[in-house]
């Protein structure tokens, strides 16, 4: 038998059954669907995370402190020592030789005052240097400067949306003077949004001068964070190690376990963030896949009934010369051809879905090559598998028993 | 060009042994038209599975132009089938909502014939076997019993086999319509085929130039029928 023949017996035996065909395929069409759009969902929320940490600013390393033990031996919680200063923000611009860029922060939430407005947002105390190691772009005015700095200007520089609450939208408020903590500011420039992140969005933050926060805000001269971009991804494991060498020496601390910060790098995030949606896609996927199976038992369902419906014909097919390959060949044919079939809509319709759920609520889906793939070979390996058994019943069956069949 | 030594079948189920061939043997010449007869359960459905290369004997040999086919497997077995072989059956056995042309053409495809070929080769063959020319673009269910039997002959027919073997191809027609199929029997004969006709009906194997009768497993009778010679004769 030609391929041809094989090709025509197989589009005559899904057209002569409509009905029962599509509804075969239909299971597939479900299945292969649900994988790829749980997968673009998936893999779309890994995009989005990932953009996130990238948008918190490239290559860097994050140092909090740890917590701090009194001499009571009372421990405190983990991040609320004030054991960083200044100082050592400044230690590790002069010493560490691929740290590129150092921003401390000191940051406490405090109500903002404007005429009738008013909020409660994170006031981030820092210096010039935050907008390069945050990635931070300006629409409106400057940001802080180092002559801020020195003279403990009351400065701010805001976030667009508090901008927004503050002044409205589209509003210019540089000139303007806003009351934080019952001070007055005069407002310099805002910032450019960049979006929610999950770590906290710049877009609602108010940043003025370190120093200013220091004195006038907080009343104490340790800094809550201190971030530091390194040159390139490659030099920034040496730069953690660099960092919290330094700063074990300048806080006198002979054992690295017990030291009182505490240095993360964007790769340990993202690599926890990927970990984390690398679950959530496979569990997404092992649902769909379930109903995959599913379809693939319709398919095997499909092909028993077919078999026994047309056993005398394959008595026949047997009684003129067709040999045990070419009976197992038709029906696997047609079981793998279902599969195909449904994969294809299902890959369609799945992107469909994917495509629907980023228009109607905004999350973000992507559609990789490798789900399609995946998905056309498992659709195929389905036909394979679940078309085998009843393909090997048919090629087995007794032409003489089969042409006398009722 | 057939011949048979010794051939016994036996069904076994679990505990009884039914011995549904015993020591048969018979040689067919070439050309002979030779009609099968006995009553049901005579054995000669089996005997007629095993000329048909359909199912292998217990014991005794099976030559099939020379060839010993007694103990082939079941894919060499489909091959000699399929080019040696052609089979008429009482149920006809047409693929349904499948059209004439198509139902004649399957064997061509197992054969490995090339398409173009193969409408012309059917279409020789149902003109042989007598069908109306307007019929064949027709589904094989919108035909009579008469013209199916006749796409079915034609099927038989369309691999050019040594060999053709009717089981009972008269049993659900009508007298009129079964006189008209064993008459193409006799024209495709005449033709030079061999034909092996099985049936349980005396006055259908009068057509047959030989008539082979079997009861219980044995051959009771092996005669040439004479008046079917007369009957050719006077109709040539």
């Amino acid at each position: 038998m030609f391929i041809t023949d094989l090709i025509e017996e197989t589009y005559f035996a899904i057209f002569a059954n409509k009905a029962r065909s599509s509804l075969t395929i239909l299971g597939i069409v479900i299945g292969i669907g649900s994988v790829i759009a749980m997968i673009s969902i998936g893999q779309g929320a890994a995009g989005s995370i990932e953009s996130n940490i990238q948008a918190m600013g490239s290559n860097l390393i994050t140092i909090t402190p740890g917590s701090q033990t009194s001499f009571s031996q009372v421990r405190t919680a983990r991040g609320t020592a004030q054991t960083l200063t200044i100082e050592d923000a400044q230690a590790i611009a002069e010493n560490v030789p691929s740290a590129q860029a150092v921003a401390p922060e000191l940051s406490q939430r405090y109500q903002v005052v404007f005429k009738g407005n008013n909020t409660n947002t994170q006031i981030v105390g820092t210096v010039s240097s935050y907008l390069l190691v945050k990635n931070v772009e300006m629409t409106q005015g400057s940001f802080i400067s180092e002559q801020n700095i020195n003279s403990l200007s009351k400065v701010a520089v805001l976030g667009p949306t508090i901008r927004d609450d503050l002044f409205g939208e589209g509003v210019n408020p540089v000139g303007q003077t806003i009351r934080i903590n019952s001070i007055n500011f005069k407002v310099i420039g805002v910032i450019q949004s960049k979006g929610g992140t999950a770590f906290g969005s710049q877009d609602n933050m108010i940043f003025i001068p370190l120093t200013t926060a220091q004195k006038f805000l907080v009343g104490g001269d340790y800094v809550s964070t201190i971030s530091v971009q390194a040159e390139s991804s490659q030099t920034m494991g040496q730069v953690k190690i660099g960092i919290t060498n330094l700063l074990l020496t300048l806080h006198n601390i002979a054992d690295p376990l017990l030291a009182d910060f505490s240095a993360i790098s964007q790769e340990d995030i993202l690599d926890a963030s990927t970990s984390m949606t690398d679950t959530m896609t496979i569990l997404l996927a092992a649902i769909a896949g379930i109903s995959l199976i599913v379809g693939g038992i319709g398919i095997m369902n499909m092909m028993m009934t077919t078999v026994t419906e047309r056993t005398r014909e394959i008595g026949l097919r047997k009684a003129i010369g067709a040999k045990r390959i070419d009976i197992s060949l038709q029906f696997l044919a047609e079981a793998v051809t279902l599969t195909f079939l449904g994969g294809v809509i299902g890959i369609i319709l799945g992107s469909g879905a994917a495509y629907g759920i980023t228009l109607f609520t905004g999350m973000a889906t992507k559609i990789s090559l490798f789900s399609i793939i995946l998905a056309f070979s498992v659709s195929a390996g389905i036909g394979i598998i679940f078309g085998y058994y009843p393909a090997q019943k048919a090629a087995k069956l007794n032409p003489i028993e089969a042409l006398r069949y009722e | 060009m057939i011949e048979i030594k010794n051939i016994t079948k036996v069904y076994k189920s679990d505990i009884v042994e039914t011995k549904v061939l015993k020591d048969i043997s018979f040689s067919i010449k070439e050309g002979e038209f030779v009609a099968i007869i006995g009553p049901s359960g005579s054995g000669k459905s089996t005997l007629m599975h095993i000329l048909g290369c359909l199912d292998a004997p217990t014991s005794g040999q099976y030559f099939f132009e020379g060839k010993d086919v007694s103990q082939l497997s079941d894919d060499e077995l489909a091959d000699i089938r399929k080019r040696k072989i052609g089979f008429v059956f009482q149920a006809f056995n047409l693929l349904p909502r499948t059209s004439v042309l198509r139902n004649v053409a399957l064997p061509l495809a197992y054969a490995n014939i090339p398409k173009s070929k193969r409408e012309e080769i059917a279409k020789e063959a149902l003109l042989s076997a007598g069908l109306n020319e307007k019929r064949f673009y027709n589904l094989s269910n919108q035909l009579s019993g008469g013209e199916m039997q006749r796409v079915a002959i034609a099927r038989a027919l369309v691999n050019n086999p040594s060999l053709i073997l009717a089981d009972e191809p008269t049993g659900n027609l009508d007298s009129k319509t079964g006189e008209v199929v064993l008459e193409t029997f006799q024209k495709l004969n005449k033709q030079g085929r061999t034909i092996i006709l099985i049936t349980h009906e005396k006055y259908i194997a009068e057509h047959a130039r030989r008539v082979i009768s079997l009861k219980d497993g044995e051959i009771i009778e092996d005669t040439i029928n004479h008046r079917s010679k007369i009957i050719q004769q006077i109709k040539e």
